[in-house]
């Protein structure tokens, strides 16, 4: 209905007769700055998703970075500057390699989509020469023990999500959880985080119960049906709680819990209520625009990957069009200082921890089709900025940059 | 010449009588509630409610007070109602989702903010055409414009600009760079400054026109509430000058700024997600509208007290008043 309406629209102003294109004035040529950034997407080998709704799309986290350098770019019209990203999808073996030639060419913004160890071994090769901004790995370590100096954390850490989520449901009194994880490391990691949050806000977790990935096709024929037996079974005779809290971020099980738990109970975690960056659902402060403009460029919707890229570098445009330098040490001490801030389709700026170079972000709260809330939630206060209620506050960091 | 001196004497009873009287018109969009709420401004009742198409948001009157533009936002379109009769007599070409408006002092064109296509469309309200498409930084939304008509100014919220538009030539021929998602643009009755709005930065640009700087920042403190919640949107500035009022969104509260000084002198208790502010044309009340709890406040102005609060439609978002 949207497509018509615009049809009409066009049709109409190319019959108008006192149609007028106006021109923006060019910048003048002998003062541009340019700017030019890479997003590298380090590709490792994984099962396929569980559902088929999250096969990974292959532009997957490049859209956003597109969808950022022209947002950067519409701005360097009017302040003289000209953005430019190169993308590139890798393996492990070559990411270092590839960064290090980029950095050679004058690229001194590295948008990381990369796991934890990659984008440590990036990070270490190129050292001051670059700002690596990581835009996927949700370590906690990298916010603490492993932190690097030349590093900014786009992506939230698990604490930070953990969280989000915890005090949303202590806002809903479901204090009580039974805390279901995989068998995968990284499962164990976001397993620590919940532990660490119910602690941090005050709910107990009743009983905890390993879903051990045996392998196997992640996907067959009639697969619901075996599910709707096992689910129930596995959910059976657990101490009384009031949520099932899943962590399950290899995608292995959560998914099928919704409806096939034993007790009538909700599920949150990595299925049901889910703590994340994004949704294609999500229309608040603004963010509708940035949905239309994203469909537009990739007919498909926005994964956390792709605003989180976006994200990234958005910072870059801001730092650069307030400070009209491309120098990696000016733009990283204008990047943790007061003066920085960004606004990002959530309601509020957000800012860099100077103590460990996390970017500072509310967090969504989603359902299948809606948003349901938005964390930090209001009751939770702090005395430096409420947002700081999320993740690994100044105190309990153990970073030395 | 007698008869001209009547005419000019009943004129000016019937401006007498209708300034007096302060029985002005208000319209109000409720963006969720898809109306617009019809209050009378000396009872303060909402008289009628009409549909206002999909998301109803900017709303302006003609001059003459004859005809009512509404931003439909998720129609696509400006849709125009006839005051006397309430009904909708036809639609302008406002480019995609249009969000906030504003008339040329002459009563034609009208300027529109176009938030997903990166442009300011220009029409003509007399020819129902679109006359200019001016290109300007992403998601444009504030609009005002110079009292001479000479300039008209965007701004843009994620570009972070007010970009300053020649209305002869539809070209930019200035930008000024302003705090993060800035959000409303309105100049002074003398045009002699232009204040700009930051959502997110929190602070309000005051800009000297002619030389394209800001000359101030006016930022907010509330005790207790949080720094992220004062989140300036609205802005209207009385006739003399002297009282500049500022809607602060989430915080609910309404700034009112000294004129002269440009400092805040007081924060006035409003409802909740206050966005938009009309005053009427008498300028004795301001009208905010309240997104979160669906009513409007009026403000006396002289006072500077909150005097009532009416409930209108499911979140209100724009406010115009008539100017008869």
């Amino acid at each position: 209905m949207r497509g018509t309406a615009k049809t009409i629209i066009c049709a109409f102003a190319l019959g108008a007769v006192a149609f007028v294109s106006a021109s923006v004035r060019p910048a003048l040529s002998a003062d541009t700055l340019t700017v030019k950034a890479a997003v590298i997407r380090v590709d490792v080998e994984k099962p396929l998703p569980i559902s088929r709704l999250d096969l990974p799309p292959d532009d997957l986290g490049f859209v956003g970075g597109k969808l950022a350098t022209a947002d950067n770019q519409t701005t360097g019209r009017f302040t003289g500057q000209e953005f430019e990203t190169v993308d590139l999808a890798v393996g492990p073996d070559q990411a270092v390699a590839e960064v290090q030639r980029l950095v050679g060419e004058g690229v001194y913004y590295i948008v990381m989509a990369a796991e934890a160890e990659t984008l440590l071994a990036v990070a270490d090769a190129v050292g001051d020469s670059a700002v690596v901004v990581n835009a996927q790995a949700m370590d906690d370590r990298l916010r603490n023990d492993s932190c690097r100096s030349n590093i900014l954390h786009v992506a939230p850490s698990r604490a930070m999500l953990t969280d989000a989520l915890a005090q949303f449901l202590m806002w809903k009194k479901w204090r009580e959880w039974a805390l279901i994880h995989g068998s995968h490391p990284e499962d164990l990691l976001l397993a620590d985080a919940y532990r660490r949050a119910a602690k941090k806000f005050g709910a107990k977790i009743v009983e905890e119960r390993v879903f051990e990935d045996t392998g196997g096709a992640r996907r067959t024929d009639s697969g619901h049906v075996l599910v709707q037996k096992q689910m129930p079974v596995f959910t059976q005779r657990m101490d009384d709680y009031d949520v099932l809290v899943a962590a399950d971020e290899a995608d292995v099980f959560a998914a099928y819990l919704p409806y096939q738990t034993w007790d009538p109970r909700p599920v949150a975690g990595s299925a049901g209520l889910r703590p994340t960056t994004f949704h294609p659902a999500h229309e608040a402060w603004g963010a509708t625009q940035f949905q239309r403009r994203f469909e537009k460029e990739s007919n498909r919707y926005a994964r956390p990957l792709d605003y989180q890229v976006w994200l990234a570098l958005r910072v870059l445009g801001e730092v650069v069009t307030r400070t009209n330098s491309y120098d990696p040490g000016t733009m990283k001490d204008y990047l943790l200082g007061p003066n920085f801030e960004l606004a990002a389709f959530k309601g509020v700026k957000v800012t860099f921890r100077p103590w460990n170079g996390q970017l500072r972000q509310p967090v969504l709260l989603v359902g299948d089709k809606v948003l349901v809330s938005v964390s930090p939630q209001k009751e939770y206060l702090h005395k430096v900025s409420r947002l700081d209620t999320l993740g690994f506050d100044e105190p309990e960091s153990t970073c030395v940059r | 010449m007698i008869r001209s001196t009547c005419a000019a004497m009943i004129a000016f009873g019937a401006l007498a009588y209708a300034h007096t009287a302060g029985a002005y018109t208000v319209y109000v969009t409720n963006e969720k509630g898809n109306t617009i709420s019809v209050l009378d401004s000396e009872t303060w009742e909402v008289t009628k409610t009409i549909p206002g198409g999909q998301r109803p948001r900017g709303i302006t009157v003609s001059h003459d007070g004859k005809e009512l533009y509404v931003c439909a936002s998720d129609d696509d379109t400006v849709r125009v109602f006839d005051t006397a009769t309430l009904k909708q007599t036809h639609t302008l070409p406002s480019g995609p989702d249009p969000e906030l408006f504003i008339l040329h002092p002459s009563g034609n064109p009208l300027y529109i903010a176009n938030e997903d296509d990166n442009i300011v469309t220009v029409v003509d309200v007399e020819k129902h055409t679109m006359i200019a498409e001016v290109p300007v930084g992403v998601e444009p939304e504030g609009m005002g414009i110079s009292p001479d008509g000479k300039v008209v100014v965007n701004t843009s919220e994620t570009t972070n600009m007010a970009h300053f538009i020649n209305t002869d030539t539809y070209e930019i021929f200035q930008n000024v760079l302003v705090d993060q998602r800035p959000r409303f643009a309105q100049f002074t009755a003398d045009g002699a400054k232009l204040y700009v709005s930051a959502e997110i930065g929190g602070t309000v640009s005051v800009i000297d026109p002619a030389a394209g700087t800001i000359t101030k920042k006016i930022s907010f403190q509330v005790p207790g509430m949080a720094p992220e919640a004062l989140q300036p949107v609205g802005v209207r500035v009385t006739g003399d000058g002297k009282k500049v009022f500022v809607a602060l969104g989430p915080a609910n509260r309404v700034a009112v700024i000294d004129g002269d000084t440009d400092e805040v002198v007081e924060y006035l208790l409003v409802g909740q997600r206050v966005w938009q502010m009309a005053f009427t044309p008498d300028e004795k009340f301001l009208i905010t509208t309240n997104g979160n709890s669906n009513d409007v406040s009026i403000i006396d102005v002289e006072s500077v007290k909150v005097i009532k609060s009416v409930q209108v439609g499911e979140q209100p978002w724009g406010v115009a008043v008539s100017p008869n």
